[in-house]
């Protein structure tokens, strides 16, 4: 596992840290009914910001973390993540980027539900290879984000606030360089929204991961570094 | 095993019912086996345990009815005898007889008619109480003539003609053939009752040359020319396993046993297909998350295979263990039901082999699951 790690990762002269798109467009669909559902978008996230995403449905946005996050390889354009060309990987080479250096947040957390709190986290590890020198202690980060009291607790027993929380430790548990989420408070009141976009902007800067949140949401941006907008596949303001 | 431990332990109502049906199955499996080990016993325990590796019937004899129907002579023995490869040759007689023991019990045997000096005859070393033949109306008999009441010295007479045997000897372990006792009886007194002599009379002459087949053992290393001899000695000649169809019943008996043992398997291994294939599709979209958080198809795939080797592995031992419990209160019963580790090793490897390729079969769905399903909301 760890020489996938320094493959992955060039040489520091060469990094361009974060994450960078270049021109990147994704035509989805099959022969004659094809939607063009990302359109020439460049963008740069550094490390340490947190980028919201906004835009009305079928804007793109779900497009855009599946192109920055190795699920889907664009049309054309390049990803390029801590300075590694992610769209020539194979898939294999894919999906262990995927596991040591990317996190997911998806909608409603999308828990296992075999699975207690802290096993989320001990899974993510473990997937990754990382089960003996885990960079980040499963209890203690469930701790940090509020959860260490129901550790033990399996998902149909948490609330959807508490769900999205233990789903945030997850995907930062393996110390991830790219933090991607989609529309983390979909399921949330106002208050419990404020303290997931809080605790998603406290972790970003406190260990430099380069962050991009999809979000309907215009009351949580005040946590956010910066905003920009999707409309059909193009990049906005 | 990460996820498929935990999952076993979520999802425990769903495995256990999965693996009570599967250990429910090795339950029959278990009974089938005993079964079919003590019918097989019961049929050719006395065939299995002569010192013979063929047997040579009369020409055109149909095997399934050998026993009974066929008819050799000494003229026929001494070509035998003089075949390549053939260390030893006897006359050997079979017949299926109803007698009376002390009290008048009925008792069925089955007479081996052998020459007392010949190589099938019973020896020293077979008998484990009183001796061998040395007297034209003597018998040595199976050990499970104990559970007719019957041992050293009693007599039996055979019904309609009167012929009394006593018993000289009782041979180490079980002998049957056709569900009946085996009793072995001097060659030429099997030849009178053969004959339907009464006792106490003498045969036309030719009565004492025949029997029902000639008993050839093979010399170490070495196959018996069986088309050869039967071109010298005009006969039909099959190995020893292959006569085992000419004992009443054999063949009908073992073949339903072994396909109902078959269905068994199969549906055992359709059940853990299909469970493993609804258990998959309901996780569609967990694994989907799981393959977005970057595991891949290997992981998923042998944690998925290592649940299933957990499942089959836990309820076959507990259907087999189960069974054979219940094999131990049938043994002591007069039903011929034998549990013997052979088969019954085989049916787990079985159970478990088959179950497997059948979840296997399933779950490689997992490498279908497209990863992308897990972005945005439950679809
Ligand atoms: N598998 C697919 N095949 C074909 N077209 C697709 C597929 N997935 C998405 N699309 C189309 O691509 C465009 C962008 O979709 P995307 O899911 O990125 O939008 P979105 O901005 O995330 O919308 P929402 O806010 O509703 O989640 C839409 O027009 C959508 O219909
Ligand atoms: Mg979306």
């Amino acid at each position: 596992m760890t020489h996938a790690t320094e493959q992955l990762v060039p040489p520091a002269p060469l990094r361009a840290r974060g994450l960078r798109l270049a021109g990147v467009s994704l035509t989805l669909g099959d022969g004659d009914s094809t939607v063009v559902a990302l359109d020439d978008v460049t963008l740069t996230v550094p490390p340490g910001e947190l980028l919201a995403v906004l835009g009305p449905s079928g804007s793109g946005k779900s497009s855009l973390l599946a192109v920055a996050g190795a699920l889907i390889a664009p049309s054309s354009g390049a990803v390029h993540l801590d300075g590694v060309d992610v769209t020539g990987l194979k898939p294999a080479r894919q999906a262990a980027l995927r596991r040591e250096r990317i996190g997911f947040v998806f909608q409603s957390g999308n828990l296992l539900p075999a699975l207690t709190a802290v096993d989320q986290l001990r899974f993510a590890l473990h997937v990754a290879g990382m089960r003996g020198t885990p960079d980040r202690d499963p209890r203690a980060l469930l701790e940090q984000v509020g959860m260490g009291h129901k550790a033990d607790r399996r998902p149909h027993e948490l609330s959807g606030g508490e769900r999205q929380r233990v789903g945030i430790a997850r995907a930062l548990v393996t110390a991830p360089a790219l933090l991607l989420v989609d529309e983390p408070t979909a399921a949330l009141d106002r208050a419990r929204s404020h303290e997931v976009v809080e605790l998603l902007a406290a972790e970003t800067h406190d260990h430099g991961v380069a962050t991009v949140m999809v979000t309907h949401d215009h009351d949580v941006l005040e946590h956010c570094d910066r905003t920009v907008e999707m409309e059909d596949g193009r990049l906005g303001a | 095993m990460f996820l498929a431990l935990r999952e076993l332990s979520f999802a425990r109502a769903r495995f256990g019912l999965m693996g009570g049906v599967v250990a429910l199955i090795a339950v029959l499996v278990v009974m089938l086996s005993g079964l079919s080990s003590g019918l097989v016993n019961d049929g050719v325990s006395g065939l299995k345990k002569l010192p013979v590796t063929d047997f040579a019937f009369g020409e055109g004899t149909a095997i399934d009815s050998a026993f009974s129907r066929s008819t050799v002579d000494r003229d026929q023995l001494e070509r035998w005898s003089a075949q390549d490869g053939v260390a030893d040759a006897a006359l050997f007689g079979n017949q299926l007889v109803n007698a009376e023991g002390p009290h008048g019990e009925p008792v069925d045997l089955a007479l081996f008619g052998v020459e007392p000096d010949s190589f099938v005859a019973p020896t020293a070393s077979s008998v484990v109480d009183g001796g061998t033949l040395d007297r034209p109306d003597q018998i040595v008999v199976s050990e499970t003539v104990a559970d007719l009441g019957l041992g050293v010295g009693d007599t039996v007479t055979i019904e309609r003609l009167g012929t009394e045997l006593t018993i000289a000897g009782v041979l180490d372990g079980q002998h049957t053939f056709g569900h009946v006792d085996v009793a072995y009886v001097p060659l030429a007194t099997w030849q009178e009752i053969h004959a339907g002599v009464p006792t106490g009379e003498r045969a036309r002459p030719e009565v004492y040359d025949e029997a029902t087949a000639i008993a050839l053992t093979a010399g170490p290393d070495v196959r018996i020319d069986a088309a050869a001899g039967d071109t010298a000695a005009t006969t039909t000649t099959v190995s020893l396993t292959e006569s085992f169809d000419g004992s009443p019943g054999y063949a009908a008996e073992t073949l339903t046993l072994e396909l109902i043992q078959v269905f068994l398997y199969a549906i055992s291994a359709l059940v853990v297909g299909a469970f493993f294939m609804v258990w998959t599709i309901q996780r569609k979209h967990e694994i989907a998350v799981a393959r977005a958080m970057g595991a891949s198809n290997g992981y998923l795939v042998g944690d998925a295979l290592a649940q299933a080797a957990v499942v089959l592995v836990v309820s076959t031992a507990v259907g087999i263990g189960a069974g054979t419990g219940l094999g131990a209160l049938l043994s002591s019963t007069p039903m011929p039901f034998e549990l013997e580790a052979g088969p019954l090793a085989v049916a787990a490897a079985l159970l478990v082999g088959l179950g497997l390729a059948g979840a296997a079969a399933s779950v490689g769905r997992i490498a279908r699951v497209d990863p992308l399903t897990a972005l945005g909301g439950q679809r």
